[in-house]
């Protein structure tokens, strides 16, 4: 039995007028190209694609927010079209979107999840009592009194999920629910959609960039260019490795590491289709044994031998003894970092990593003076960022002109660094750091062509408005205005996040390259909540927790005991995971697996290949 | 900075005030108000502030926030008792140098006129302190209701304050942000002279309005799939009832503007 059946569905969007071209008629973008599909009940579908690939416009043509250009949709048989049924259609298929916070009507939690049965008549006491039902399907019972804006990101969504299912929907469709959360929010809230969907027998349709949120899904559903180009089991779907990235998305990291190794040693009885990391440690242990490899041969090697890290010996980054507390003879008053010390030399690429409260932000604020701290002393290339303000302040100011130079030196990029765009053009977005360092016109135009080329900010876009750009692109200009001030040091707070693949990919690339290209003369500090992003470029990972720096190692000794990665509630890369597991099998695998490739490599050598 | 500003705050509670019906506390601050104007002597200015500070008491909300719901408004207070304090005459001469003179009178006034000042913004924040705002705006769509006939929005016009309410906290975590990220690249916000600063503004606003603007876009989209379709047919979670405690409060009040005029007439 469907809940839902989509006949042959196209939509167009009707572009904004240019004025003088006021007679040229309507033009149209078609988003969305003849699509059949149907939806089982009771199923869990995972809906992949690229940016711009229509998967957003297809949610919201699932309960009549669009209406079809051609074509039907049909809810439990209604069809969405039907203006006096459309609000029976929106009961039955709920919408969660990405964004928590813009979700949200009230600032109280029970209120906010009682706003759809308030919207559809239900008698007071009714809503009482099925509000309270949602909000302990989804845990956030004890948190019904609580502001949404003091929540966390995964409790958010899961407050606009209990508002959903107060409706008692019949479908509940998911548009990137965990694009701007952390690993724990992310966790949170795919359990909660695989509960509903177990069991209340709730339809999800889950739309994610997320290939591991995929892979446990009943049924994945690819879309590109407004057209559903791949269909079937999640193992289906993702054993196509080279199909799938031609989509411009990715496949689970053990997906790609079998598929590698299957191209690399001949055995037949090697499984293709693997897409989750028990699978595939139950696979490789079969290889072993087929192979004869011994038990509990390889012995993890320790840091010194894998890697030397090149150390320049100049400094670059110095904390001595830092500590914030903000509101301090408040209430409120809160530790954020905790005698921080370390040093960072000239030219090393550094990863800092924490769960989300662990103090990161808080840290990376300090480099370039944005916080001051309460005690302790930071040194930006042996200088002391805070001396002039005890001599003299600068006349009016708050803040000593010292540290405007310290902000050109150490240049930071925001997450969501593409909400600070402000100019008429991206050219002129670019400028607004250079000019602020007081350059002249032809050495700022030397440096805004610089950084757009060293971001991909093509020349073509430069005259246009930012506002005109897709996210990853906006994203890129962004991270240019910064670069263009050509900081010694570079700090960027999770530069790709909420990007698809693709766009994911692009941003890191370019960072890298830029860090190569720099020859050792830049120094980059890359936050992020995700593992697989940092240990593919940094040379040493800082561990935050709790405020303080847990461990500040070599990238590859940070994986030598996932425990205590695990204990401080950070998520280990798939293929970490992979080898923890192998290694309780009794093959420790001899090179770590952090990163794909060294996973790899490290198979190779106890297969002796 | 930005997040110390405590007005339209509310601190959930089970208190009996907290549990009065909005549409009282709100006829009851505004009679609060008419009261404090009513009073004619330090002895009635006094039983009226002993009043709001025996709610505050009542309703476990910290006298902290008092001075914090003060702060704000301070300039305006010493202004005021300023310009009381120079400008009447009346009574001895107090002091008197140059061109300035005090006299009893001035700072009677004065000391008068900051303390009720002080009393109405106390008296007046409870009611927020106190009342969600989504009751608060469902009590102001409610007093208003009559006005419906005259076609005038009144339900729009509550969706539009809770939306507000619900934001501000998110818009000014957002400000806070922008301000970092363009000082971030070197922006200046606080220097220079008031033509510079509002210069420097730029880059924060445009940011703020657009993103602002995103937000509303996708809230719409999301009020609408949760089938809002404007104020025809909607129900509440929290019916509003007048309850024994709101006609105890009503009472209380009756009661201490007794004691007020009493205090007027007799002292």
């Amino acid at each position: 039995m469907n809940i839902i059946e989509i006949e042959n569905l196209s939509y167009e969007y009707v572009l904004p007028q240019d004025s003088d071209a006021a007679d040229s008629g309507e033009k149209r973008l078609r988003v969305l190209n003849g699509i059949n599909l149907s939806f089982e009940r009771g199923t869990f579908t995972a809906v992949l694609g690229a940016n711009g690939s229509g998967k957003s416009t297809l949610a919201k043509l699932l309960n009549g927010i669009l209406i079809p250009t051609a074509g039907k949709v049909f809810v439990n048989g209604i069809d969405t079209a039907d203006e006096r049924r459309v609000y029976d259609v929106r009961q039955s298929v709920g919408m969660v979107f990405q964004n928590p916070d813009n979700q949200i009507v009230s600032a109280v939690v029970e209120e906010d999840v009682a706003f759809a049965l308030e919207n559809l008549g239900v008698a007071p006491s009714d809503i009482r009592a099925r509000i309270d039902e949602a909000m302990r399907t989804v845990d956030i019972y004890h948190l019904r009194k609580s502001a949404p804006h003091l929540l966390s990101g995964g409790q958010k969504q899961r407050v606009a999920i209990a508002g959903v299912i107060a409706m008692a929907p019949g479908c509940i469709v998911l548009d990137e629910p965990t694009a701007m959360l952390d690993p724990a929010g992310r966790a949170e809230v795919l359990s909660t959609a695989r509960r509903l969907c177990r069991e209340q027998g709730i339809t999800i349709i889950y739309i994610t960039h997320y290939m591991e949120e995929a892979a446990t899904a009943d049924r994945v559903v690819v879309m590109s260019r407004g057209s559903v180009v791949m269909d079937g089991k999640p193992a289906g779907v993702f054993s196509q490795v080279e199909r799938v990235r031609a989509l411009e998305l990715d496949v689970p990291q053990v997906t790609e590491l079998i598929h590698s190794l299957k191209g690399q040693i001949k055995d037949d009885k090697l499984s293709g289709i693997i897409i989750t990391e028990e699978a595939c440690a139950d696979e490789l242990t079969a290889l072993f044994e087929r192979r004869g490899v011994p038990k509990n041969r390889g012995v993890l090697k320790k840091a010194a031998e894998i890697s030397a890290v090149n150390k320049s010996g100049i400094s670059a980054v110095e904390f001595s003894h830092v500590s914030h507390i903000y509101g301090t003879g408040t209430p409120y008053q809160h530790t954020a970092i905790d005698d921080i010390s370390f040093t960072i030399d000239e030219g090393e690429f550094i990863g800092i990593i924490g769960h989300t409260g662990s103090g990161k932000s808080t840290l990376i604020q300090h480099i370039n003076g944005l916080l001051k701290p309460s005690s302790g002393e930071i040194r930006l290339f042996s200088k002391n960022i805070w001396e002039k303000d005890k001599k003299k302040r600068g006349k009016g100011a708050k803040e000593p002109p010292a540290l405007q130079t310290v902000r050109f030196t150490a240049g930071l990029v925001f997450q969501y660094s593409e909400y600070q765009l402000f100019e008429e053009t991206v050219y002129k977005d670019i400028a607004f750091g250079p000019k602020n360092m007081g350059l002249t016109e032809k050495e700022i135009k030397q440096r805004v062509l610089q950084a757009a080329d060293a971001m991909g900010v093509e020349r073509s876009w430069l005259e246009r408005s930012p506002f005109d750009l897709s996210g990853g692109e906006k994203r890129r200009v962004a991270l240019a205005g910064v670069i263009a001030m050509q900081p010694r040091v570079l700090i960027l707070d999770e530069p790709a996040a909420g990007l698809d693949p693709h766009g994911r990919e692009s941003i890191l690339e370019h960072i890298n390259r830029l860090h190569k290209d720099a020859d050792g003369k830049l120094t980059i500090l890359l936050i992020s909540h995700s593992m697989e992003d940092i240990v593919r470029f940094a040379g040493r990972i800082i561990v935050m927790n709790g405020g303080k720096v847990a461990f500040f190692e070599p990238t590859p000794n940070v994986f030598s005991d996932a425990g205590r990665l695990t204990d401080m509630k950070l998520s280990l890369p798939q293929t970490a995971r992979l080898a923890e597991r192998l290694r309780k099998a009794g093959y420790p695998l001899p090179g770590g697996a952090y990163t794909v490739s060294s996973a790899l490599d490290s198979i190779k050598s106890l297969l002796g290949v | 900075m930005l997040s110390d500003i405590t007005i339209g705050q509310y601190f959930p509670g089970e208190s009996p005030v907290h549990k009065m019906d909005a549409r009282v506390k709100i006829i009851m601050s505004f009679a609060y108000v008419a009261l404090l104007f009513t009073c004619q002597n330090f002895f009635a200015l006094a039983a009226a502030a002993v009043f709001a500070f025996l709610l505050y008491f009542i309703a476990h909300i910290s006298i902290r926030l008092i001075f914090k719901s003060v702060k704000p408004i301070l300039p305006l207070i010493i202004f005021t008792g300023l310009l009381n304090l120079f400008f009447i005459k009346g009574g001895e001469i107090l002091f008197h140098r140059a061109f300035i003179t005090i006299y009893e009178d001035g700072v009677k006034t004065s000391v008068f006129m900051m303390v009720r000042v002080i009393a109405l913004i106390v008296g007046m924040s409870l009611l927020t302190y106190t009342t969600s705002p989504v009751m608060l705006t469902d009590a102001i769509e409610s007093l208003l209701s009559p006005l419906k006939r005259l076609r005038f929005p009144v339900h729009e016009l509550a969706m539009m304050m809770t939306i507000a309410l619900r934001f501000i906290p998110t818009l000014i975590e957002e400000t806070e942000k922008i301000m970092s990220a363009q000082k971030a690249r070197g922006a200046q916000l606080d220097t220079g002279g008031i033509k510079a600063k509002a210069k420097a503004l730029v880059p924060v606003l445009v940011p703020l309005f657009i993103s602002a603007f995103k937000r509303a876009n996708e809230l719409a989209t999301a009020m609408e799939c949760r089938c809002y379709r404007g104020g025809t047919g909607r129900t509440r979670l929290k019916q509003p009832r007048v309850s024994g405690v709101d006609f105890l409060g009503a009472g209380v009040l009756l009661l201490v503007l007794g004691v007020i005029v009493a205090l007027n007439i007799l002292l």
